[in-house]
């Protein structure tokens, strides 16, 4: 008995000198860690890529091709998240002969980490996209949508951390006003709730009790809208909130030419992206960490 | 044991370490990646669409009818060929259905001009025409609204001053957008008879502002989409060619 306490307390004390001495290490010399999030948005149904006689999106898109970039992207880096903001269903036959069962399929065979739910995806019912729920093996995010009373219940999650190479990446989901925009019989009993206000929850609990180093909010709100500025977006909800670090929208069709950095309610920069429709643009945002307090001192830098 | 000790240690060690020393953000790199034809396919996706996409090819492209010309909806200023088509398919494919489950007709049919997707197109007709113009899953359904409602659906018909698809009714307006005379299958509208209004399940849930579907008498699910009655339409039709009529007009 008591030489085998021994020889454990033996064991215990090496292994800890030896990990000591890697621990110390990485104190003063860890290198920095790099963290990709490639996402789309609005991609409808578009599974094959547009013709040779489709106007400016010809011979663009496509999700074979999405599939082998990313999988080069992942083999460079492997620490990467893969994320649509919405608006998965509607726009080709494949949808109106499948029922986004394909869509599902393939994402999941692009290994998708998560998506939020569009206006457009209860196009076949609340009840329609649950039944293609088996089909998806990535989550479904969204925080302002209540789906206690659906079918839905318990098939969605408000948020979800991910770790990469130690880094944790809180992700949550934003959905649209349904009211007016997607008959009553198709979202039934879905509650939509204050973007605004659900984000202050999320930030809050993404940060202090989740203790992520990133925060990105997956939003199907709209970029922007010029004509209505009262009506919630991206870039609203950007200059509201604090702590989140990117927004991945939707909805609007956007194609920027580059992530927007909007200035948050404590003054810190937010990157607010969109990639327009269809497959046509992989969104791809690159997050540089660094152990050493010193540099960030200085605040980041942002390359776009 | 040893290795179990070692694996408890590092997670200790691996925790300490966060707990002590949080990672920092130094920098953001973002951009836009084009998905063009440079990209090579993934052969294993590929593979995966290609007996989807050839069934739904085989199933879009056999030819249904023939379209001597173009029919856009926004040739027409209060009603378009294109969209009488639309609303005539759903009357003359609808109302053996209602008949059949109810005893009685359809007696008009509203669509909306916003629902017209795409264009008719010169030349062979096929099921994919079906798709484009009508892309979306709405379902016929007939409401049952006495002639007073139907005052409301005029008054809307006559403010928006847009051609939106009607059958069976027909209605006049003067130079000042006034209702000149509304007629329902060539007879004047009866205050308090029942009338059997076929639209669709997306108006009816009062989109497009077309809040007078409710209340009302009675409400009809078909089970029967939209799209499905042009495609029963184009089958039933060696050619299509609709036209601009005097359903409803403005007296100039
Ligand atoms: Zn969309």
């Amino acid at each position: 008995m008591k030489r085998r306490e021994f020889i454990q307390q033996a064991s215990v004390g090496t292994t800890l000198i030896t990990l000591g001495g890697v621990g110390l290490q990485s104190f003063t010399s860890a290198p920095s860690k790099k963290i990709t999030i490639l996402h789309t948005n609005d991609v409808h149904s578009h599974i094959d890529a547009f013709g040779p006689n489709d106007g400016r999106n010809s011979n663009k898109g496509g999700i074979a091709r999405r599939a082998s970039l990313i999988e080069n992207i992942r083999k460079e880096n492997p620490n990467t998240l893969l994320l649509d903001a919405g608006d998965i269903f509607q726009g080709t036959p494949y949808f109106n002969y499948y029922g986004g069962k394909l869509e599902f399929k393939l994402m999941s065979m692009l290994k998708y980490d998560a998506a939020t739910i569009g206006n457009h995806d209860f196009d076949n019912g609340i009840d329609g996209l649950f039944a293609q729920l088996p089909h998806a093996k990535f989550q479904f995010l969204s925080a302002n949508y209540d789906f206690s009373n659906t079918i839905m219940d318990t098939h969605t999650k408000p948020y979800n951390v991910f770790i990469k190479d130690g880094i944790k990446i809180g992700v949550f989901g934003l959905g649209i006003k349904l009211e007016g925009l997607v008959d009553k019989a198709m979202y039934k009993e879905t509650k939509y709730l204050d973007p605004i206000e659900i984000s202050q929850d999320m930030t809050r609990i993404l940060k202090t009790e989740e203790q992520c180093d990133l925060i990105i909010c997956l939003s199907h709100l709209g970029y922007n809208y010029k004509q209505n500025p009262d009506k919630i977006s991206d870039l609203k909800l950007a200059a509201a909130t604090k702590n989140i670090d990117l927004i991945i929208g939707g909805h609007t069709h956007t194609f920027l030419s580059k992530p927007t950095v909007i200035k948050n309610s404590e003054g810190k920069n937010v990157l607010v992206n969109q990639v327009g429709c269809y497959g046509i643009n992989l969104g791809k945002i690159d997050f540089y960490f660094d152990s050493k307090k010193n540099k960030s001192a200085n605040g980041k830098s942002i390359i776009i | 044991m040893r290795l179990t000790h070692l694996f408890f240690l590092l997670i200790f060690f691996v925790f300490s370490n966060c707990k002590e020393q949080n990672s920092y953000l130094t920098k953001i790199e973002g951009k836009h990646i084009v998905i063009t034809d440079s990209l090579t396919k993934n052969k294993e996706v590929e593979d995966f669409i290609k007996p989807f996409r050839e069934h739904i090819n085989n199933d879009l492209d056999s030819i249904l009818a023939y379209s001597p010309k173009i029919c856009s909806k926004s040739d027409g200023e209060l009603n378009t060929a294109i969209g009488n088509f639309m609303a005539d398919a759903v009357y003359s494919e609808s109302n053996p259905i209602f008949k059949s489950r109810t005893g009685n007709n359809i007696d008009m049919v509203l669509l909306n001009h916003g629902g017209i997707r795409a264009v008719l197109p010169k030349g062979n007709i096929t099921k994919r025409q079906a798709y484009e113009i009508m892309p979306f899953e709405n379902n016929v359904v007939v409401v049952a609204l006495k002639g007073k409602q139907i005052d409301a659906l005029l008054n809307y018909l006559k403010n928006k001053k847009k051609a939106h698809p009607i059958s069976q009714l027909k209605l006049t307006l003067d130079q000042s957008y006034n209702i000149k005379e509304a007629t329902i299958k060539g007879k004047l509208i009866k205050k308090d008879k029942t009338y059997y209004v076929a639209t669709s399940d997306y108006l009816y849930g009062g989109n497009d502002g077309m809040y007078f579907f409710k209340p009302n008498d009675g409400l009809y699910v078909l089970d029967y989409k939209i799209r499905n009655a042009i495609i029963d339409k184009f089958n039933k039709l060696d050619t299509i060619n609709p036209m601009i009529d005097d359903r409803f007009i403005q007296i100039k």
